[in-house]
């Protein structure tokens, strides 16, 4: 009961199947990763986890702690303790990060939170992503470079706390300085009541944010499981031999 | 005015509530030279300022109805009623002296307690007539004046005379005519030369009486060095008929000398709100238009400033929000008319479900105003697909080494900013409320918080259950 199920999940975007019939468990308390080539699926898994309303889902389910929250809006879920870390977030000008991060903590707690045990959150998270304070009076997300809007994604993980986190690429376009930050936020959530799964193209970012397990997806689903190590081989291999493994397979 | 109050959120607009007034005197309907001979009586004037209405009254007589704008045909002006005389007790000093149904309605607005935290001075009319005015006491000491305009025509004749009309005369459009004839209470402000006055003057104009017209006259002296921010707020309860709110505002901002003007104008969607806002500014002044327009069914209002000395300055920052019924056309006014003036104009507009935002501006440099500056920028948000935005840019320049820019741009709320947001918990309308309150921050942060706060509180309230 304690992890985020996904069951034979089939999902389409303007008629074109994306997800064919995706099988994947995250236990609470441990961090997966989903590998995978371009156009695999992985991306579109995450934003249909989180809710986004372009894509149908046609089958499946989505179970969180048991509870399948398909029918839910993308707010209930996440105050339900679900979290999407954007491959690109997105720029929203004239809002402060501290207005917008302060209301988003308020959502997820449901309840007022004063101003004191808010800066004492952040300040914590700030520390740890070796992140300015004078960032927090800036606009959200906007004329931030690449690196910066991921960091942002990750303080606003470490703030909110959820119970599940999907990280979408987050390891993308960053250089290696701006990657070992980003791991230290997501292994400082590491823990019995905290369960991540960390999308990625590349093996890099996974010897920074060891994972529990990998999974490996092709072609809208997920084609082979198997420890840290299951990354390093197709690093060296290519997802071309992984292809071909599944073909005989078959 | 000054916190969120919760246990009014969720109301569409807060200040529906009638109060229980019973008027000593009302005029009957439509402006007739009877009508206006009576308003004379009634507050006791000079010969001079008879002549003056009557005059104005031809004026607006002959004047056509404005065409150019919004749809102003449901607007009835002989059905209006255009004097109501709220009370004997005139301009009061203190909120006791007015009687009780009045001064509650300014309690349940939060004024009397605004008054004593944040603000310098306070004037409140009701209906027709002011029935509270006063100013912290060492401003007094210092001179600044700030008095029920009627007061000013009668205890300062000479320096009233020399400024009234103007800045706006009664020739200058159909409704300025239309007040100059019926123009009752607003407020007359005179600050000294170098007095600098660091909170602001609130005036806070109410309107009770149904298919009534207000039309109050304020006419602000700023001289030579001496600052001043004066704020006006307006609400009035919804009636099934339609009113009519036309204000004259003059200021004259004298040199080296600072000024800012707030509106917050937040008027049941009955209202007729068409009024004539103008500066003059002077050599090195600066004067500043904060403009909000919320309310209202129809508003037609456009704040200038004339720059008329070398070094004069202006900036106009203005924010209209249109819903269903709603026509906001809004805009603002430049006048380059001496070297090395500048002027800014930011404009931002939200609409929403059918409602129409208009911006309807003019910048214009006269000859021989060299190296004078200008810059406009509006922008406007849409919220839903049949929300209508219209950009209205005039620009005249008859001087060669003057640079005006102009930039416009029309968004939409973006279906990924709030999917963004609300995988972050906060509900659709939060996040799309959000995101119109960092469309409008930039004007928004200049208020003082008081008002900020109480602008986002609106918008809030505003965006409620509009999307999803």
């Amino acid at each position: 009961m304690n992890q985020l199920e996904i069951r034979d999940l089939w999902a389409s975007i303007d008629g074109e199947t994306i997800l064919k019939g995706v099988n994947l468990v995250v236990p609470k308390g441990q961090v997966h990763a989903l590998m995978g080539p371009n156009g695999a699926g992985k991306s579109t898994l995450g934003k249909i986890l989180a809710g986004d309303p372009e894509y149908t889902v046609e089958r499946g389910d989505i179970l969180l702690d048991g509870e399948n929250i398909l029918e839910l809006s993308p707010d209930e879920r996440a105050r339900k303790g679900l979290f999407l870390a954007f491959q690109y977030p997105v720029e929203v000008p004239g809002v402060t990060i501290a207005n917008f991060l302060r209301m988003a903590l308020q959502a997820r707690l449901g309840r007022e939170v004063g101003v004191a045990e808010f800066w004492a959150k952040v300040k914590k998270a700030l520390e740890l992503l070796d992140w300015d304070e004078a960032y927090l009076s800036r606009y959200l997300n906007e004329g931030f470079s690449g690196g910066e809007k991921k960091r942002n994604e990750i303080l606003q993980l470490l703030v909110l706390e959820p119970t599940y986190a999907v990280l979408d690429e987050t390891d993308s376009g960053l250089d290696i300085d701006a990657l070992k930050v980003v791991a230290r936020g997501v292994n400082a959530m590491r823990g019995p009541s905290f369960g991540a799964l960390v999308i990625t193209h590349y093996q890099r970012l996974l010897n920074y944010i060891v994972p529990d397990r990998v999974h490996v997806m092709m072609d809208g689903k997920v084609v082979a499981e198997g420890g840290p190590e299951l990354a390093l081989e197709l690093e060296a291999k290519g997802y071309e031999w992984l292809r071909e493994q599944v073909k005989e397979g078959a | 005015m000054s916190e969120v109050d919760l246990k009014t959120l969720g109301e569409e607009y807060k200040y529906h509530f009638v109060d229980e007034v019973k008027p000593v005197f009302v005029a009957e309907r439509g402006l007739t030279r009877r009508v206006i001979e009576a308003i004379s009586y009634h507050k006791g004037e000079p010969e001079w300022m008879l002549k003056f209405r009557l005059r104005a009254l031809e004026i607006f007589q002959k004047k056509p109805m404005p065409t150019w704008g919004p749809d102003l045909s449901g607007l009835d002006l002989d059905n209006l009623v255009y004097y109501v005389k709220p009370a004997e007790t005139r301009d009061a000093k203190s909120w006791e002296e007015i009687p009780e149904e009045i001064r509650r309605t300014y309690e349940r607005l939060g004024i009397p307690e605004a008054e004593r935290k944040v603000l310098a001075g306070v004037g409140a009319q009701y209906d027709s007539e002011m029935v509270y005015h006063r100013v912290r006491e060492e401003l007094e000491r210092q001179g600044v004046i700030f008095v029920a305009i009627e007061e000013g025509m009668k205890k300062y004749e000479d320096l009233f005379k020399e400024y009234f009309a103007k800045v706006v005369p009664p020739e200058d459009n159909k409704f300025a005519a239309l007040n100059s004839a019926a123009w009752s209470g607003g407020s007359f402000v005179y600050i000294p030369p170098g007095v600098k006055v660091e909170l602001p003057l609130q005036a806070y104009f109410r309107v009770n009486t149904p298919e009534f017209g207000q039309f109050e006259r304020t006419l602000i002296i700023v001289d030579e060095g001496a600052e001043v921010h004066y704020i006006e707020g307006c609400t009035a309860p919804m009636y099934s008929t339609e009113s009519l709110h036309t204000g004259v505002i003059e200021i004259v901002v004298k040199r080296g000398a600072r000024s800012r003007y707030t509106t917050i104008q937040n008027w049941s969607t009955n209202m007729y709100n068409l009024v004539t806002q103008r500066a003059l500014v002077y050599g090195d002044a600066f004067h500043e238009w904060l403009d909000g327009n919320l309310g209202s069914k129809v508003t037609m209002k456009y704040p200038s400033s004339y720059l008329l000395e070398p070094g004069a300055r202006t900036e106009i920052l203005s924010i209209a929000f249109a819903k269903t019924g709603q026509h906001q056309d809004t805009g603002a006014k430049i006048i380059l008319g001496a070297p090395h003036t500048s002027g800014t104009i930011v404009s931002k507009s939200i609409s929403k479900g059918e409602g129409r935002a208009s911006y309807r501006g003019l910048v214009k440099v006269l000859e021989g105003a060299r190296g004078a500056k200008a810059n406009v920028e509006c922008d406007a948000l849409l919220i839903d697909p049949e929300s209508r935005t219209d950009t209205y840019p005039y620009i005249e320049i008859e001087e060669d080494t003057a640079h005006v820019g102009h930039e416009a741009t029309v968004s939409k709320i973006n279906d990924e900013q709030i999917f963004y947001l609300q995988t972050r918990g906060l509900k659709e309308d939060e996040a799309a409320a959000l995101i119109v309150r960092g469309f409008i921050e930039p004007i928004a942060k200049e208020l003082p918080l008081e008002y900020a706060v109480e602008l986002n509180r609106l918008i809030e309230l505003e965006m409620e259950g509009s999307v999803g």
